[in-house]
C-alpha cells in the first residue's frame, strides 16, 4: 500500500504542485473561449441560455484536451515511466492512478471557477446544478477516456493536434448527453436518465481503460 | 534454467532486421560486457530482456519464467537503467530517490538515501531540482540506485555516459564488488572496461543491413 | 481450431494469399456492380413518392453499410493482431482504412446529393449522416494515427488501439447522435427509416450490396499486397520476387 500511496499518489501531487501554471492554463483558456461566445454570437440573456450548456461542455472537452498531454508526457521523456514500469506495480495500476490525480488537480479548479461560468452565460439555478452534475460525471470520463489516446501518442514529437483528432469523434456521446441533461434542468424536466447514462459510460471507462492505458504506454515503449 | 536467459530472440525496428535468433544467458556471479556499433540494437536488446518492449518472436526467461510474467520475480531482483536517467527534473534528487524506492518496494530511510548521496559525492547537492545539476551529476543521481535496491542482476545502458575519472573509478569498483558477491551484471558502453571492473565476458553485436 | 490460419501469420504466405484471392474478387466485384447498377438504374421500377431520385439508394445503401462493416472488420484485425500477435493483421487493418474511409466518404456524398430533391438543400443534420460523419472521423484518425509514427509496426499497433476505442464507440455515437436528432427535429421524418420496399427494387441493391463487398475485399487485398511488398523489402522473399518479375 506504502508502495502505491508513497511511491505513486505523492509523487503525482508534489509533481502537480510544482507544474501548478501548466495546470492553471487549460483553465484560463476554457474561460476565454466561453467569453468569445457573447462577443462573436451577441450578448442576448435568451440566446446565451440556450448555447449556454453547450459552450461550456465544449470549452470544457478542448480545454480537457490541451491539459492532458502532460499527463505522461514528462514522465516518458525523463524515463520515470519505464523504471515505474519496472518496479513490479501493474501498469494498469499506475495508469488508473495517475489518471485520477490528474483529475483531481485539473478539476478542483474547473468546479472552482464553473459558477462564473454559468453567470456569464446566463443560466439558472436548476441548470447550474445539472451541469456541475455534468461535469462530476463527464470530466472523470473524459480522463480515462482521453488517456488512452495520450499514451498512444506520448512518443510522438508533434501529439497535440492528433491528440484532439483522434479524441473530439470519441467524446461527442458525452457532449450530447451532457448538455441535454442541462437542457432539460431548463425546461424543470428531470434530467436523471442523462445522469444514469454518462455514470454507465463513466463506469465502463473506468473498468476497462487502465489496461489500454497500460497497452498504449507499453506500445509507446517499443 | 537459472538466471536471466534469452532463447531465439529476433527483434525488428522499422522493418530492419536488429538480430536473428539470439542466444544468450547472463547467471550470477558474470559481468557480461555487451558490445557493438551504434545501430546494432544493444539498447534494444536490453530493453528486450528487461520485458519493457517485447520481441518479435523468441522469449525472455528469469529462472525459468517469463521476464514479464509477475511470479517471475524478476522486477525485485533486477535493476535497469537506461539512456533516460529516470529523473524527474522538477523534483530534487533526495524526492526522486525515495519516491523511486517505494515504487520499488525498497525500504529506505531518509538517512541511507543521504549516506549513498555522500558515497556517489553529491553532497549538499541532495535538495536542489534535478535540472539545475550537471549531466554528470544527473548520472551520479541515477547510479545511486545501484546502491539502494539490493538487485542481483543490472542491466545497465551506457552507465559511464558523462561520468568523469572519479566516476567511472567508483563505478568499476562497484561493478567488480558486486560481480564478486554473485551479483550479475550486464552493460553497455562505448570504452572498454578497464581491469579495475575485474574479469568480463564479452558478446559482440553486428550492425546488419 | 485456428490452427489453420497460423500460416497466414508469416508475410510471405498472406501475400500469396492475397495474390490468389485478388483476380476472384476483382471479377466477382465488376460482374455484381455491373449487374445490379445496371438493373437498378435502368430496370427497376420507379418509386411511386420519389421518381427517379430513390434510385441513389443503389450506392447510397451499400456504400454506408459497408462503411459501417469496414470499420468492424477493422477492429476484428486489430484483436487478432493483438491476441495472437500478427503483424500480418495489423497490415491488413490498416489496408481497409483508407477504403472504409472513401466508402462513408461516398455514403455521406450521395446522402447530400439525395437530400437536395427531398429536403431541398445539400444537408441537413440528419441522424444517420451525423452519425457517417463522425465515422468518417473515426477513420480519418485512425489513418492519421497510423501515419505519424516512423516505426509501422508500432504504428499498426497503435492504431489498432484506437480502432478498438472507436468500434466501442460506433454504437454509444450512432444512439445518441440519433436520441439527439429527434430531441431536436421531432417533426422531420428521416428519408431513410426503413422503406418497405419492392422484391424488384430489393433484388439490385443486394447484388450491389455484393458488389460493394467484393470491390472492398479486392482492393483491400491489393493494398495488403502492396504493404507486405514495402515493409519487406529487406527479405529475401521479395527480392526473388523482384527478379522473376524483371525476368
Amino acid at each position: 500500500m506504502n508502495r502505491l500511496w508513497h511511491g505513486v499518489v505523492k509523487r503525482e501531487l508534489a509533481l502537480a504542485y510544482q507544474q501548478k501554471t501548466e495546470l492553471v492554463q487549460p483553465l484560463m483558456f476554457m474561460l476565454m473561449v466561453v467569453t468569445l461566445f457573447p462577443l462573436g454570437i451577441g450578448p442576448g440573456p435568451d440566446t446565451l441560455q440556450r448555447i449556454g450548456p453547450g459552450v461550456i461542455w465544449i470549452a470544457a472537452i478542448l480545454s480537457s484536451l490541451l491539459g492532458m498531454e502532460r499527463l505522461f508526457r514528462d514522465d516518458f521523456q525523463d524515463g520515470s515511466l519505464e523504471q515505474m514500469m519496472l518496479s513490479g506495480i501493474p501498469v494498469s495500476m499506475i495508469a488508473a492512478i495517475k489518471v485520477f490525480t490528474h483529475w483531481l488537480v485539473s478539476t478542483g479548479p474547473l468546479l472552482i471557477m464553473s459558477p462564473l461560468l454559468a453567470m456569464f452565460l446566463n443560466l439558472t439555478v436548476p441548470m447550474y446544478i445539472a451541469l456541475l452534475c455534468t461535469l462530476l460525471l463527464g470530466t472523470p470520463l473524459l480522463s480515462f477516456v482521453g488517456a488512452i489516446a495520450v499514451g498512444l501518442t506520448v512518443s510522438l514529437q508533434r501529439g497535440g493536434i492528433l491528440l484532439a483528432l483522434l479524441l473530439i469523434p470519441v467524446f461527442i456521446p458525452l457532449l450530447i448527453f451532457a448538455t441535454s441533461a442541462v437542457d432539460s434542468a431548463a425546461l424543470q424536466l428531470p434530467y436523471h436518465p442523462q445522469l444514469a447514462i454518462i455514470g454507465a459510460m463513466l463506469l465502463l471507462a473506468m473498468a476497462v481503460s487502465p489496461f489500454a492505458i497500460a497497452y498504449s504506454l507499453r506500445v509507446s515503449q517499443n | 534454467m537459472a538466471g536471466l536467459v534469452a532463447n531465439a530472440l529476433t527483434c525488428i525496428k522499422r522493418d530492419r532486421i536488429l538480430f536473428e535468433n539470439l542466444e544468450l544467458t547472463l547467471s550470477q556471479g558474470e559481468l557480461l560486457y555487451l558490445r557493438g556499433p551504434n545501430g546494432a540494437g544493444k539498447t534494444s536488446l536490453l530493453r528486450l530482456l528487461t520485458g519493457l518492449s517485447l520481441p518479435e518472436s523468441g522469449t525472455v526467461t528469469f529462472n525459468g519464467t517469463d521476464v514479464g510474467a509477475p511470479q517471475s520475480g524478476f522486477y525485485d531482483a533486477s535493476l535497469y537503467l537506461g539512456h533516460k536517467s529516470g529523473l524527474s527534473s522538477t523534483l530534487n534528487a533526495l524526492d526522486n530517490l525515495s519516491y523511486w524506492c517505494a515504487q520499488h518496494n525498497v525500504p529506505v530511510s531518509k538517512h541511507m538515501i543521504y549516506d549513498v548521496l555522500e558515497r556517489v559525492g553529491l553532497v549538499g547537492l541532495e535538495d536542489i531540482p534535478v535540472r539545475m545539476l550537471s549531466a554528470g551529476q544527473q548520472r551520479r543521481v541515477a547510479l545511486s540506485r545501484l546502491w539502494l535496491k539490493p538487485a542481483t542482476f543490472w542491466l545497465l545502458d551506457e552507465p559511464f555516459t558523462a561520468l568523469d575519472i572519479d566516476g567511472i573509478a567508483l563505478l568499476e569498483a562497484k561493478f567488480h564488488d558486486h560481480v564478486s558477491k554473485g551479483g550479475a551484471i550486464i552493460t553497455t558502453s562505448h570504452q572498454p572496461l578497464s581491469t579495475r571492473a575485474g574479469q568480463h565476458r564479452v558478446f559482440d553485436l553486428e550492425y546488419r543491413f | 481450431m485456428w490452427k489453420w490460419l497460423h500460416p497466414y501469420a508469416k508475410t510471405e504466405r498472406a501475400y500469396q494469399l492475397c495474390k490468389t484471392l485478388q483476380p476472384w474478387f476483382w471479377s466477382g466485384a465488376l460482374l455484381c456492380l455491373a449487374v445490379g447498377t445496371v438493373w437498378g438504374l435502368a430496370f427497376a421500377p420507379q418509386d411511386y413518392q420519389q421518381g427517379d431520385s430513390f434510385r441513389i439508394i443503389y450506392i447510397h445503401v451499400p456504400s454506408a453499410i459497408l462503411s459501417m462493416s469496414t470499420y468492424v472488420a477493422m477492429a476484428v484485425a486489430a484483436i487478432v493482431g493483438l491476441v495472437w500477435q500478427w503483424r500480418t493483421a495489423y497490415m491488413a487493418m490498416i489496408a481497409m482504412a483508407p477504403v472504409g474511409a472513401v466508402m462513408t466518404f461516398i455514403a455521406l456524398f450521395t446522402g447530400a446529393a439525395w437530400g437536395k430533391p427531398m429536403w431541398g438543400t445539400w444537408w441537413v443534420w440528419d441522424a444517420r449522416l451525423t452519425s457517417e460523419l463522425i465515422l468518417l472521423f473515426l477513420y480519418l484518425g485512425v489513418i492519421a494515427l497510423y501515419g505519424a509514427f516512423e516505426d509501422k509496426q508500432q504504428a499498426g499497433k497503435a492504431a489498432g488501439v484506437m480502432a478498438l476505442v472507436g468500434v466501442v464507440n460506433v454504437p454509444i455515437i450512432h444512439y445518441s447522435v440519433e436520441w439527439w436528432n429527434t430531441l431536436h427535429q421531432g417533426a422531420t421524418i428521416s428519408k431513410f427509416d426503413k422503406p418497405s420496399i419492392a422484391a424488384e427494387m430489393l433484388w439490385p441493391l443486394l447484388i450491389n450490396l455484393l458488389g460493394f463487398a467484393l470491390f472492398i475485399a479486392a482492393v483491400t487485398v491489393m493494398r495488403m499486397r502492396n504493404e507486405i511488398i514495402r515493409r519487406e523489402i529487406q527479405r529475401p522473399w521479395v527480392k526473388a520476387l523482384a527478379q522473376k518479375a524483371l525476368g
